[in-house]
């Protein structure tokens, strides 16, 4: 088997697929291109996510790591969200192949991504060098 | 299982295993041998070469046993430039289209030196014959061009193509790993100078495979050692494969056209019902192709998840996606026909055969449907086709 059990579960039982309306941020990665798009969005209230939910067009480990994303931040004070790494959502899901680790870092980034556009709208201060896309891992452009 | 991968390979008649077996156990003497036991074994195996070769018209001395396909095209490819070399010549015609046995071959080649011409296909994925006639050069020494494709299964013109190689005196080479078993073949009446073909693609065993060469083209060994095959293959012959290879070659002509119809009409259901789904296409032409090869891209959509929720209800399918393929591009095939990345990344490659029935067409077309609007209810692509935030493309 390709992927472990996790994985597969994530994948075919997707956690929190869809689009929250007047979402608090939208965060939107990678390209069609490439063959793999994430975009989350997140629900904010007194500083806790309160709710995620995301779209994604990609392969099996793309849904399922944005499906793991979506439940580790769910929950969470955004400092600490934002802090997810991509190895966490992997090791959560109990590996994926290593020619797939490249579609599992597309889930740190809609994390982040969402988070920046959160924190735009309000007019919260951030620092900008963590947030610049070319610094992220899946920056195909 | 419904399996539909029968491009990628199919299941060994038991007939052909049956005819295998005594070679595999009772009958297991070196055919390169003095003994009976020996002896015997080259009997069968020259008898099996005999046979392969009537199945497409060559003769028996032109027909050298190897591994597959793969090492068909290569060794090929390598012999047809190695002659070149000689006389100064190092340019080589091929398609964009072709398999990577073929294309990685070039490239290594192009590394020597060697000057590589990659012909268009056009949207219908097809060569057009006047292109390789205006790319033949004073210093072409080779033409390889598939017989049929591998992904969108459409066949090429060849006799027309095997026509100008002759006349302009360069050496023509068909990889025919798709098309051999499932389309007449006639090395003589289409001028083919080389042709690869593979067991395991018509109900024969895996490991085993044929490369023809015309009794004038000098083969260069990619395997070095003893004398067999002619002293263009080193190795103790295969001989259970060489029995397989023929015995399923014999099956697969005599029923080819039985067969052809009966794929055809389930390839055509297929297509009608699949092309029903909205903003979906057939890649490749729809005449021009193998009986048994339906391949669709639908927009919005990623084709390894595709796979996997088919292969979750019980569907065995392929697909061009990148995922599918380990590199960060989609299928080279798909992006020659025109498509582009993002609609390459979401093609279906369902491949039929002889036992494939109407009951699983029925059930497969009853499946996809809902599975791709699945994966379009979770596709941000999708979402913005929808919302007109990007442009369909088909």
């Amino acid at each position: 088997m390709l992927y472990s059990k996790e994985v597969m579960d994530h994948f075919r039982n997707p956690r929190n697929v869809g689009e929250i309306e007047n979402a608090d941020g939208i965060g939107e990665v990678g390209n069609a291109k490439c063959g793999d798009i994430m975009r989350m969005y997140i629900k904010v209230e007194n500083n806790i996510i309160t709710d995620c939910k995301f779209m994604t067009f990609g392969c099996g480990s793309a849904i399922a790591t944005s499906s793991m994303a979506t439940e580790l931040i769910k929950g969470k004070p955004v400092e600490e969200a934002v802090k997810i790494t991509n190895k966490a959502v992997v090791d959560a899901l109990g590996g994926l192949p290593a020619h797939k680790l490249h579609c599992s870092v597309l889930a740190e980034e809609a994390v982040k991504a969402a988070v920046k556009d959160y924190y735009d709208k309000n007019g919260i201060a951030y620092d900008q060098e963590k947030y610049k896309q070319g610094t992220w891992g899946h920056d195909h452009n | 299982m419904i399996y539909l991968d029968n491009a990628g390979t199919t299941r060994l008649d038991d007939q052909v295993l049956d005819k295998m077996m005594p070679y595999l156990k009772e009958e297991y003497g070196n055919a390169s041998s003095l003994h009976t036991m020996g002896q015997r074994a080259k009997e069968v195996l020259d008898d099996a070469r005999e046979r392969v070769a009537r199945c497409i018209n060559a003769k028996a001395k032109e027909i050298y046993f190897t591994s597959g396909g793969s090492e068909s095209d290569n060794q090929a490819i390598i012999s047809a430039c190695r002659l070149g070399e000689r006389k100064g010549k190092k340019h080589i015609i091929t398609s964009k289209i072709e398999h990577h046995a073929v294309l990685h071959t070039l490239e290594k080649l192009e590394k020597q030196g060697f000057a590589v011409t990659y012909l268009d296909v056009y949207e219908d994925g097809i060569v057009k014959v006047e292109d390789l006639k205006k790319a033949i050069r004073e210093d072409t020494c080779l033409v390889t061009i598939m017989f049929a494709n591998n992904e969108i299964g459409t066949i090429q013109p060849i006799t027309e193509i095997g026509k100008v190689c002759r006349e302009k005196g360069v050496l023509f080479h068909t990889d025919a790993v798709q098309a051999v078993g499932h389309i007449l073949v006639d090395v003589e009446k289409m001028n083919i100078d080389l042709l690869s073909m593979a067991a395991h693609k018509f109900h024969g065993p895996k490991g085993v495979g044929a490369l023809y060469a015309k009794s004038n083209v000098l083969l260069s060994n990619l395997i070095e050692g003893g004398a067999q095959e002619r002293g263009k293959r080193g190795g103790t012959e295969n001989v259970a494969g060489a029995v397989g290879l023929a015995v399923a070659l014999e099956n697969a002509v005599a029923d080819i056209d039985k067969v052809a119809q009966h794929e055809i009409a389930l390839r055509d259901k297929l297509i009608k019902a699949l092309l029903q789904i909205p903003h979906s296409a057939l890649n490749g032409d729809k005449e021009n192709r193998l009986p048994n090869n339906v391949n669709i891209c639908f927009e919005g959509i990623e084709g390894e998840s595709l796979l996997l929720l088919l292969d979750d209800a019980g569907i065995c399918a392929s697909s061009g996606s990148a995922c599918t393929s380990g590199s960060l591009d989609p299928s080279h095939v798909l992006l020659a026909i025109g498509r582009p990345h993002e609609v390459a990344h979401g093609s279906l490659r369902l491949t039929l055969s002889k036992h494939t029935t109407e009951e699983e067409i029925n059930k497969t077309i009853e499946i996809i449907p809902g599975v791709v609007e699945l994966l379009r209810k979770m596709s941000p692509v999708w979402d913005q086709l929808q919302k007109g935030a990007r442009k369909h493309v088909i």
